[in-house]
Formats: C-alpha cells, structure tokens, sequence
C-alpha cells in the first residue's frame, strides 16, 4: 500500500505503508546506528518524533521480549529504506511490522533515507507527516500542526514504582526514561523507586535515598520547568546524576541556557572527550537540544566533557555537590558500553554520600 | 601526545609476493603507511622483493630496496641505512615474520632499532597458540577447547571430555588434508586414525566444533593513550568452518540484536587492549546462532586483508592511520581524510551493504579440490556496494568474472537431489549457485537452514532473488517488474536472459523510461555531516550525488579482482595511468571492484566508482560523467574485453583502436598482419570442431599448442604430442564451436622471450627485452626471466626490435603493447601480441627507470614520445641484471599439480638485482624462499625427452658434491653415463622415498614427469611432497640450470690431479 512522507517544506516521498494503517505527524529525526532499532523505536526520548533510520535495512532481527526501552513506545512514526521481509535472531518473536501495528505506530519503507538525510542536514529540523493520500492541502495542513509542547508528560510514569534490592537507595525521576537505566541500576543492587516527573523535592526528600537520577526524556528541557526547583532543592543534598534531558534540567535548573541543536545528535558513534582524563568514549547519543556553553559562565558548573568534533557540552560537574552529569546515554541499549563505568561513580559518590552520614 | 621526533628515518618492511592468504591488500596498506610516514616527515626507507607493486616505487619511500626479506638481505640494508626504527606490521604475516626474525638474531638490539607499533611480545602473544589462550582464560573470554593428540585413544578421551563434534586437524599437511569434523566415536577413530597417519610427525590437533556458529569479524584501532574504536563489523555469509578470506561477508553485521553486537565489541576491545595492540588489529569471534554463547576465534595484530576491506567498505583509511599511530600520535590527534574536518577517532555509520565474494582459481585450476574449509583457497576478492543486500550481492557476483550474472548457473540443473545436496552441504566456490539451484527446485529456507547453517535472513534475500527472477520470466517487457529487477542489483543481461532478448535493448528500454541509476557517496557518516569523498558506488533510487566534473574527464577501467594471470601489476599500470592523467591537466576517474588495491583508495583518483566492470555500469558511470574518452590498456584482459562493446555503442576508447585490438587478437585478422609484415610465426591454424583440429594438427606436425580463442593466461592451453591426446582434450578441455574456436599452433622448442613496446604511431619505444629462462612451452608469466638479455644474439635482438617495430606500425598501436618472441635456430618468431600493458610492465618499468605506463598515457593523450624525449628502438640497458622469478601457493591448493606447463599457475613474482646473473638468480631464488644448500642430496626423475639433458645436469651437481637420487628409468640412463647414482624403487612398490623427502634427506627435487604418462602418479607424488615439506622443486630443466649457476658461483673447483 502507497503512503507518503510528506515534509513542512513541500517535499514529498512516496514509498510503502507497513505497521499501523493511519497517519502520523511529528519532527523528522534520523539515527545513523547501524542495530538498535528495537531499543530506539522503544526510547521515550522519540515522543511525538518520526524516527528514521539512516542504515537501510531495518527489522533484520525482528523484535524480542528482553530489548525493549519501554512497554508503550511513543514515536509518530518509523521511516525505513528496506523492512526485512525474513527476520532472523534466536530471540526474536515478532516481525518489526507486527509490533509497530500493535502499538499503533504507521511506518513506511522504500524511501531514499538518505536522500532525506541530506535533505534534514541542509534546512535543519523539519516537521513531517506520514500519511496514505497526498491532497491539495496536505502540506499545508502539515505547516499549522503545533508539536505537543509537553512530551515528557506522556512519556513519564503517572505513578511512582518500585525496583526493590538491597543495595543503594535511590530515586529515579522518570522524564522518559530508557529501561537500560534501571538495567545498570539492577545490575548494582540498587534499591530504586522511580518517580514521576511531577515529583517534588519533598516527595524524593521523603524516600531518604542514597541518590538521585534525572533519567533522559524527550523535547524541549524548558518545557519542563517545574523540574528544575526539585534539581535546585536536592542537589545540595543528596547526590545526583543527570542523563540526557536529565543533564539539560540539572545545567537550566544552575543558570545555564539551552538551544536546539540544528538536526540534533542520534546515533551511537559520537566520540566524546573526558576532558580530565583526556580519554575518549564513543557515546550513544538522542538529543535535539544542548547545553549553551557560553551561558555555563556565570554558574557553578564546570564541563567535564565535550563531543570532539562539534564541541557539545557532554558532561556537566557541580563545583560544590556531588552532583554530575551527561548528555549522552551511558546505559547504552543501543549502542557502545565505552562510559558505563559513569553508573559506578554515582554509586561511589552514594557510597561516600552514606558514609558522611554515619559519621 | 604529539608525532615522535626522537626517530627521523624508519624502515617499512613490505609484505613480498602475492600468494593466497597475502595478496594485493599489503601493497595498498604499505602504500598507505609510506605515504603517511612521508607526510609527517619521516624518512622512509622500504624493502619489498615484489617489484609489481606500486610501494616499490621511487615516489612512495625516500630509499625503495627490492631485495629478498631474508635476514641476510635486510639486515644488510638495516647496517647500511641505519633507521631508528621499524614499522613491520603493515606488510602482512610475511612482513611480521620478517621483523620477529631480526628481533630474534640481535641485529635490532646491535644497531639500537626500535620496533614501532604494536610491541613483539603482543605479537607473540597474539599468535602464540598456547599463550594466546592463556590471555584469554585471563580476560575470561571464552575459546574453544583443543588439545593436541599423537594416538586415537588421546583423541577420544579429548572428545569424552568436551563433547562432540570435534575438529581434527593433522599437524603439518597440505591445505588440510586428512582433517575432518567428527560427530561420534566412530568417526572420530577414523578421522583420528587417518590423521595421525598423514601428519609427518603423528600429531593432530583435536578441537572442539564450533562449526556453523555465526562468524563475525571487527576491525579495531588503538592508539597508545589507550583509545580504541571500532571502524567495522561485519558478518559472514558462510557460518565457522570455512576460513573468513574463503567466506562471502557482509559488512556491517546484518542478523545480531544490538545486544549481540556490543557484547562482541566489548570483547574484541578489550582484547586489543589486554595485547595493547597500538595500530589496527582483526578480531574474529563466533557467536552461537541460538544463545549468547561466543568463542574468541583468532586475533591478526596487525593490518590484514579484512582492514583493507573495511577500509574500502567504510572509507576509513586504518593503514594510514595505523602508521600514524605507530610513531606516537593519538586518534584524535590524526585527521579524518573524509570529513578533513574531523579526526581519525570516530566510528564509521554505513547506509548502504558491502558484500564481498573471494575470487577462486579454479577456472585455471580445474583438477584443484575445490572443497572450502579452514584453508583459504582464493587468489582475489571483490566487492560490492549496494542499497540491499540483493544489490550488493549480484553487484558483487558480476564483479567476479566468471561468467555468472546471478545466482543462476545452467549446469546444475542437470544435479540429482543427491548432488545438490551433497554440493550444499560440502561447500565449494560454488555454493552460492547450488543455492541458487536448490531454491529455483522448491527447497524451503529451514530445509537450507538445515544443509548449510547459513542464516533464514541470508537465504530468503537469495530466495529473493529467485523470485525476481521468476517475475521476469512471467512478465516480460513489464516495465513495474523490471524497475523492481533493476533495485534489487539484476544486471540488464540477467533481465534479457529473461526475456529472451539482448543487454542492449534492456538498456534501450531503460533509457526509454529513464530508468538510471543514482550515485551515491561513501562518506562515513551516513550522510549526517558534509563530506567531500570523491567515492560513489550505484544504486537505484531518488537522488544523484555524483556531479559530473565541470573539466575534461578521462576514466580509467581498472582490472577487477586479483587471479592468476591477471595480478597487482595491472592495478600498478592503472594507477599509474591515472597519475599521468591528472599530471596532464585532466581529471581521472577509476571504475574498480576490488577492495584490496592501490587503485582503489578514493585519494588515488579525481572520482573512484566502486562499480562491476561491466558494459552496462561502465556506460552508466559514462553517461553520467561525459568523459573525453576510455583507457582500457591498463587494467589486463578484463578492461580490454570491454573495448569492443563500449566502442559499439559510441564511446571513445583512447589508445590503440578497438579494430586494432581486434587485429591482434583475432586469429585470422591477426594472420593477415603477420602475412602483410612478413613476420615468422609458427604454423597455425583455427579449428571450429574436432575433426577440423585433428587435419590441422597432421598438417603442421606435432607437438602441437592447442587454445581456446581469446585466452588469459593459457587457461586451457594445453601442449599436445599426439593424435590420441589431441582428441581427449577437444573432447574433454574445452567446448569448441564456430563462436569459440581452437586455435592449433606448431609448438617450437626454443628459447622465450618478450618485449613491451610504447608506440605513438611512428616512434615505437622499446624499453627492453625480457629473455626467459625456461623455453617454451612454460607459460611466460611462470618463467623466471631476466633483463637484459644474457644469451641472445645481436641478431635475433635486431630481429625482434625490427619485427616489434612493424607490429606496432601495423597495429596502429597508440600506448603499449607486449609482444611474445621464440626463438629457434637464430631465427625469432612471433607467438603472441597483447595490445596492451602486460603483466611484465612494472617489472620493466623499475628496472629501465622508463615509467612505461606513464610514458604510455602521455602517448594516448597526445604527447608523442619524441616530445617526452624517447626515441624509437631498444633503449641500452644498465650495467645491473635483473631477474624476474614467479612464485606459486602450491601449499595451499590440494590436487594441482605443480608441473610448469602452458598454464599459468604462479601467483606472484619477486625480483633479485645484482652485478651478475649468478648473483641475481641467487637473490631471485632466495626471495622466493628457494634456499638450495651448497650440498646435500638431488633426486631426479625426468620424462624420456630429458634424459640426455639431465645427464649433463646431475654432472654438475655431482661436481658440487651432492649425492645423486633417481628413479628406475633416469638412474639408468645416469649410470649409463657413468654417474654414480642411487636408484630408488617405485613409489607404488615402496614408499621409502617420499618418507626421504618428507625428513629433508633429500635437499633438491627435480621432476618433469608429465601427468599423461604412466608414471604420473609418482611424478605427482613426489611433487606434492617435496611442495609439502618445503623441499625445492624444480619442474623445467631450465631453472635448474639456473640454479647450478648460482651454485657453481659460490662454490670452488675441486679438481683431482
């Protein structure tokens, strides 16, 4: 079956429709990872976002039950060179197409993503619909459609849950969050709750935990600012590590701006700069926006590290508390393990944290 | 850390000749080191034995020695040149072994020279069985369990204790003979029984069976700070148990979940960072095809064909940045030649497939075992690059050259189920086809699953294929299905075949539709930044990123992929041609398909298409591009093929005319030249079916050399002594008809020899004559040869340069042409003419210092050679002689029989230099790792034709002092001649003698046994054995005169009074 993808400036691709029959609408972004689509069509961060998939061939292993980022993925819509028609992995148990039908998300496929690439590269960020009939004021209909200015609130859990073990405890505020972050958190022993983003200081004060993290989540960071007083209360209490959108709320919520970047950064091959160690990581990367380095001036933060090619700020340190964060995913899930060590160093800042108690 | 500046000059140690398992990718990695190391000011010294290479250039080091690497040689060179450093792991296993040698005798400790790069220990310890698995027990990274087992009981305990099926391999056997995978007791004993008896130290290696797993391999970077990246994954085709070089591979990985992935990049960093591998370095591993359970398979410390293909997969340059690292610059610190304005530490993000297939020899080697397994058999390899896997795939196939457009090959067909099976589950070079059969008959993916362990995901993008395939031949003229055809990679001639109707008229009706490919960028990125990459490859699709050059364009056709007749030095010629091209005031364009060259690295050319040499993509990349012309004469037979057809449909070939290409290679218009010229040449005749060539052969009197037209390198070339013989091989040989006639020539036994000749249409420049060592009959690319000529009278040169002169007048010659002389009776006749560069070009060019191929391009855009200031006739040679020897892989090849014929059969060539033939023939012979010793044990046996001659040849080895062995017939004639001689019995009746050789009890082997005679078992025993054990074989009485020579040189008379 025919479908468009149709963008905010007049372009039109045709290609074939699979996953979910009906239309979608959203802000066009690519990843170049070349696996993973499992773990990124499930990440929150993609909310509202047509996600499009630089490497042709998508759905060369199907979908299994152990890789997924969330139960209920929230992308628009799924754009694709190529679908495997015969996916093959020992874990798989579903069809790429099969899952995105049932969680009602349209795809389409045949398209010359990386004509589109190119095409995102040159004007920037654009809105895009995928839609099965192309009429007069298709574009036109697409131009007046306003983004959801709130993503993080769908993508968030309405209500706090529990990750019981007998480890650290700590508070996991929930903007989106991937599941490969509770993963690394498991794989400690931690002793989580995640929150919703609503929560207030008092309400994370009121668990006692060991630590706080502000996990990733879709959008604009200032379209969450209710956020940012929480960050303000608990940082000088409690340590804390930020992830992605959770970094940008922890740099606004000290001062700092942040600016959409021109097409973002997604996919899993970023280097990244550890500027005190002078080591390098490859980093897996989604975000649309970043911290403004010129505004971190007139804060107490300091940049730890920075992406080497276009100099992004990529990790953030509190001169004061033992707070820190990155822009990046060090959970990974798509992508390389290169800076998991960064949820050891939270757990030794808890450590450290629990034995300035005692004393 | 900045570049070191403590080290100024550095030795690179080049990887010697091609041979399989080492080809053509150390010429591109050495290249690239070089060319680095200048770059940041270092001086380059380089040693290589292998002249056919474009690192042997003067321009690629600032000192270039060709001389043996052997530990004489280069230690020589080291005292001389004195570098403070070595770079030795960029010249494959053989430059690797080169540095371990010198690192062992203390030359590097006397002269204070470093190793650069990964340190010797990691080596070691990378390649060391034993320590090897005792670094990865450390890492805990899993190997599979092996143990080595000298009696059957071993083995059995071993398979008790691990589990079946186990892996048996003999120690020391040829290709892997007498191995064998094992599923049970019985068959163990068996296997293990048959083993131990064929190793020659009763000894096999059992190891536990990981065969069918999925093989995955990274290409890896290190740098001394401890940054380490991953540049490329990729994934086989074939599952473990046949050698990845063997294996089709995908790049990147195509069927692991992103949790797979990282799991095995983990592992393979952190093992390059447990070996502090500073460089590049190829992890392959094999992951269970139904857990996450995965082996650590091997570990190559050094650059290696797969980085070259990654390389050219990827864009990323690892050879470039591999030497830059080795002299202390970091990652990030190395910039990214693609973006120019990022660095080296990034990970390449693909948006399209590569496929590559190996190239096999056994379209030369017909009687080869063709069996793929843990010994790589493949000369050459291709790539592709395609939007799907379906594209990349066919792209790739037709890339080979053998005939095949898809997946369809019309003599299975005729296959029982038993055989087809049977061909499925013993995978030879021709699997891919039986898949395609087994397809086309119904069986299902599981089914295929079952027989070979490939993937569902691999077969059903094959079964794709079929059924495109079947379309086609349901709607013809359907212009939907043809467009579906044309995505999925199917060339215009698999569409017509379907269709019943030609390439041409696909291409009319794609051109009708606009039914054209697009061009797309490898830019390493996935189109996320700006790159200015001058590298596309085709797809069909929306957008076009190739825009044409808005200045005149010359594109150049390279020679596909490496095989034997048709090696490097085409690849040398053809970037060579390019240079002069762009030195010219033009832009160059290079349209290749093989990952492991010079040719293609996209900073050799203005615009690289990694394309199939074929009509249809040529006259794509043609149509898109408007160049002012084609050159063909540089990329050997395949580039030539194409001159008639791209003519045809109006493209300009520049250089000799396509009529005149034609005048020289068709038999009956080229009898007209020789007639009108008045040049000799053996009697010969076209025979269109046998009978015809049975008349010829009465009426010239054999022997006879019997060929197929329009050959490479003497494929099917037989020399035929009689009637009987005559009908066999038309009968068996080849498949003779109107369109591909035989050609019967009188066979003249005489001294060989050839000449490369420039010509611009009046001056025809003779750089020099090659003169053979072996006469004819030895294929002229298996000959040693030697310049300038030693034995050849002023006449027959006068001879040769006047008729060289008339051919090129005569063939309108316009750039080079090679011509092949015999010589008979002081009397030079002409027996073949190539209308283009030949394979002896870079040998010819280093050695004349006339860059011929250079010289050639100017000629062919238009600079006569008097304006380069070239005269016409033979250009006086230097004081120095040097010799040309090919070398062979034998070892890695079972069932061909090593006897020099009219087939081409080596792979490869070194040369030796020196003030005197004796001295140059003994650097050739110790570049090819032919060490005679001054004295020791020959054994003869020789057919009846050379006895007499032999006689002479065994006096002298007798004067050496060496020991005489023959078998019954030579012994005779030997003792007849009074030699004192050993005879030895039948091999049939005892088999004493192989064991002789098989302990080095015998130091020098020569046989000319021919396999049409009764005693050709033996001959070919005795051959394979001596090839076995490393014992020099010498096959043509010529060689082993050469030989003496060098012999006889260093050693004294001893003369009673």
């Amino acid at each position: 079956m025919q479908r468009y993808l149709v963008l905010e400036d007049g372009t039109i691709y045709p290609g074939d429709a699979f996953g979910a029959q009906c239309s979608a609408v959203g802000e066009l972004v690519f990843n170049t990872g070349m696996s993973g689509y499992q773990e990124s069509i499930t990440d929150q961060s993609y909310n509202g976002e047509i996600l499009m998939f630089t490497y042709p061939l998508i759905g060369n292993y199907g979908i299994n039950r152990d890789d997924d980022e969330s139960i209920q993925p929230t992308c628009a819509g799924v754009v694709v060179h190529e679908l495997a028609r015969c996916p093959s992995n020992w874990r798989q148990d579903r069809t790429l197409d099969q899952y995105l039908t049932d969680h009602n998300i349209p795809g389409i496929q045949g398209i010359d993503t990386r004509a589109v690439t190119r095409h995102i590269r040159q004007k920037g960020a654009l809105k895009a619909a995928l839609v099965d009939q192309i009429t007069t004021d298709t574009v036109a209909q697409l131009q007046q459609q306003t983004p959801d200015r709130h993503p993080v609130w769908s993508s968030s859990t309405k209500n706090p849950y529990p990750g019981p073990d007998t480890g650290h405890k700590v508070v996991v505020i929930d903007f989106g969050l991937k599941y490969s972050i509770l993963r690394e958190l498991s794989q400690r022993h931690c002793n989580f709750t995640v929150l919703p983003a609503t929560a207030t200081a008092q309400q994370v004060l009121a668990l006692n935990p060991d630590g706080v993290l502000l996990s990733n989540g879709p959008g604009d960071p200032k379209d969450v600012p209710a956020a940012l007083a929480m960050i303000q209360t608990i940082q000088t209490k409690i340590p804390l590590f930020g992830i992605c959108l959770g970094h940008q709320l922890f740099a606004l919520a000290n001062g700092a701006d942040t600016f959409k970047l021109k097409f973002g950064h997604r996919g899993f091959n970023h280097p990244v700069r550890d500027l005190l160690s002078g080591r390098i990581y490859f980093t897996a990367q989604n975000h649309g926006y970043a911290v403004d380095r010129e505004s971190l001036k007139q804060t107490n933060l300091t940049v730890t590290q920075e992406e080497i090619h276009d100099h992004t700020v990529e990790g953030l340190q509190h001169q004061q508390f033992p707070a820190f964060s990155v822009q990046y995913h060090p959970d990974a899930a798509p992508g390389p393990h290169d800076t998991q060590f960064l949820f050891d160093h939270f757990m030794q800042l808890m450590a450290k944290q629990a034995e300035r108690k005692t004393n | 850390m900045p570049q070191r500046t403590d080290i100024q000059k550095i030795m690179v140690i080049g990887s010697g000749p091609i041979v399989i398992g080492q080809a053509a990718e150390f010429d591109y990695s050495g290249t690239q080191a070089c060319l680095a190391l200048k770059e940041l000011g270092y001086q380059v010294v380089l040693v290589n034995s292998n002249p056919a290479t474009i690192m042997t250039d003067k321009e690629i080091a600032d000192r270039v020695y060709i001389e043996p690497l052997t530990l004489q040689f280069v230690a020589q060179i080291l005292r001389k040149e004195l570098p403070q450093a070595i770079l030795p792991t960029l010249g494959g296993q053989q430059g690797l072994n080169m540095a371990m040698e010198l690192a062992h005798s203390g030359i590097l400790s006397e002269l204070n020279i470093e190793l650069l790069g990964t340190k010797l220990s990691a080596i070691d310890q990378a390649e060391d069985r034993e320590k090897f698995r005792t670094l990865m027990q450390q890492l805990k990274e899993p190997v599979p369990d092996s143990a080595v087992a000298t009696t059957v009981e071993e083995a059995l305990n071993f398979a008790d204790q691990t589990g079946f099926p186990v892996i048996v391999r003999p120690a020391f056997t040829m290709g892997g003979t007498g191995g064998g995978i094992a599923h049970n007791d019985a068959e163990l004993q068996a296997i293990a029984a048959n083993g131990l008896s064929l190793s020659p130290v009763q000894q096999i290696l059992v190891e536990q069976s990981i065969a069918g797993f999925k093989e995955i391999e990274f290409e890896v970077m290190r740098d001394h700070a401890d940054n380490a990246l991953v540049v490329c994954n990729m994934e086989n085709f074939d599952p473990v148990g046949i050698h990845t070089g063997d294996s089709i591979v995908y790049a990147p990985i195509q069927t692991l979940t992103d949790r797979e992935v990282q799991m095995l990049r983990d592992a393979a960093l952190k093992i390059i960072r447990a070996l502090q591998i500073e460089g590049g370095c190829n992890v392959q591993l094999a992951l269970d095809p139904n857990s996450y359970q995965y082996y650590v398979i091997e570990v190559n410390p050094r650059v290696s064909r797969s980085s070259a293909l990654a390389s050219k997969a990827t864009g990323y340059p690892i050879a470039k940045v591999a030497a830059k690292i080795a002299v202390g610059l970091t990652l990030d610190e190395i910039a990214n030649p693609v973006t120019q304005t990022t660095s080296a530490e990034f990970e390449p993000a693909l948006d399209y497939v590569v496929c590559k297939i190996p190239r096999w020899p056994f379209d030369k080697f017909t009687q080869a075992d063709r069996t793929l397994g843990t010994q790589m058999k493949a000369t050459g390899e291709v790539m592709a690059i395609g939007r799907n896997l379906e594209e990349a795939t066919l792209k790739a196939i037709r890339s080979l050259e053998i005939d095949s457009q898809d997946l369809t090959d019309a003599h299975l067909s005729s296959l029982t189920a038993a055989e087809l099976e049977h061909g499925l589950i013993h995978p030879q070079d021709d699997r891919l086809f039986y898949l395609g059969e087994a397809l086309k008959r119904g069986y299902s993916l599981q089914r295929l699953n079952q027989l070979t362990q490939i993937n569902l995901f691999f077969l059903d993008k094959l079964l794709h294929i079929v059924e495109i395939e079947q379309q086609l031949q349901a709607h013809p003229q359907d212009l939907a299905v043809l467009t579906q055809a044309k995505k999925y990679g199917f060339s215009d001639a698999s569409v017509a075949r379907c269709w019943q109707t030609s390439s041409e008229k696909i291409r009319e009706v794609r051109q009708q539709h606009q039914l054209q490919p697009v061009y797309k960028m490898v830019d390493t990125c996935a189109g996320e930044f700006a790159a200015a990459t001058p590298y596309f490859y085709s797809t069909y699709e929306q957008e076009n990123e190739s825009q044409p050059s808005s200045q005149p364009t010359i594109v150049v056709l390279g020679s596909g992929p490496i095989r034997i007749g048709q090696g490097v030095e085409f690849d040398y010629a053809t970037v060579h041609c390019v240079q002069a091209i762009q030195q010219a005031g033009y832009q160059a364009i290079i349209i290749n398909n093989n990952p492991e060259t010079v040719s293609t690295d996209f900073s050799i050319s203005d615009k690289l298409y990694f394309e199939p040499l074929t009509v249809e993509e040529v006259l794509n990349v043609i149509d898109l591009e408007h160049p002012l012309g084609v050159i063909v004469q540089f990329g050997g037979q395949t580039a030539i093929n194409l001159a008639a057809p791209l003519a045809q449909h109006g493209v300009k070939i520049l250089g000799t005319a396509v009529a005149d290409v034609n005048r020289a290679e068709d038999r009956d218009e080229f009898d007209q030249v020789i007639k009108a010229t008045q040049i000799p040449q053996p009697q010969g005749h076209t025979a269109n079916d046998p009978a015809g060539a049975l008349k010829i052969a009465e009426q010239i009197g054999y022997p006879v050399l019997v060929r197929p037209s329009y050959v490479l390198g003497g494929r099917a070339m037989e020399i035929v002594h009689r009637a009987a013989d005559l009908e066999y091989y038309m009968a068996n040989a080849v498949q003779v008809s109107h369109e591909h006639p035989v050609l019967i020539d009188q066979y003249l036994v005489g001294q060989e020899c050839e000449v490369d000749a420039i010509c611009d249409g009046q001056t025809v420049l003779i750089p020099g004559i090659l003169e053979h060592i072996e006469r004819a009959g030895v294929h002229s690319g298996d000959s040693m040869a030697v310049y300038p000529s030693q034995t050849l009278s002023a006449k027959v040169q006068a001879q040769i340069v006047r008729y060289t002169e008339k051919l090129a007048q005569a063939l309108h010659c316009k750039g080079l042409m090679n011509i092949q002389f015999v010589i008979q009776k002081e009397q030079a006749y002409v027996i073949e003419v190539n209308p283009r560069a030949s394979r002896t070009v870079p040998f010819l060019s280093k050695v004349t210092n006339i860059p011929m191929a250079r010289v050639a391009t100017r000629v062919i855009l238009g600079d006569s050679l008097q304006d380069q200031g070239y005269s016409s006739g033979l250009v006086q040679a230097g004081s120095l002689v040097h010799v040309k020897a090919p070398v062979f892989s034998f070892t890695k090849l079972n069932q061909v029989d090593s006897l020099l014929g009219p087939e081409m059969k080596s792979t490869g060539e070194v040369m030796g230099t020196d003030q005197t033939l004796a001295k140059a023939l003994y650097k050739a012979f110790e570049a090819t790792k032919i060490h005679v010793p001054q004295h020791g044990t020959v054994l003869f046996t020789v057919r009846d034709e050379d006895k007499r001659e032999a006689v002479q040849l065994a006096r002298r080895f007798h004067e050496l002092g060496y020991q005489l062995v023959a078998t019954q017939g030579t012994a005779r004639t030997f003792k007849q001649a009074g030699l004192r001689v050993q005879p030895v019995a039948k091999i049939t009746e005892d088999t004493g003698l192989l064991d002789q050789i098989k302990q080095h009890q015998i130091q020098v082997v020569i046989n000319t046994i021919s396999t049409q005679k009764a005693s050709a078992v033996d001959g070919a025993l005795i051959r394979q054995t001596a090839i076995a054990h490393a014992v020099p074989l010498f096959t043509a009485l010529d060689t082993v005169t050469a030989i003496l020579q060098v012999l006889e040189s260093r050693s004294f008379v001893t003369q009673a009074l």
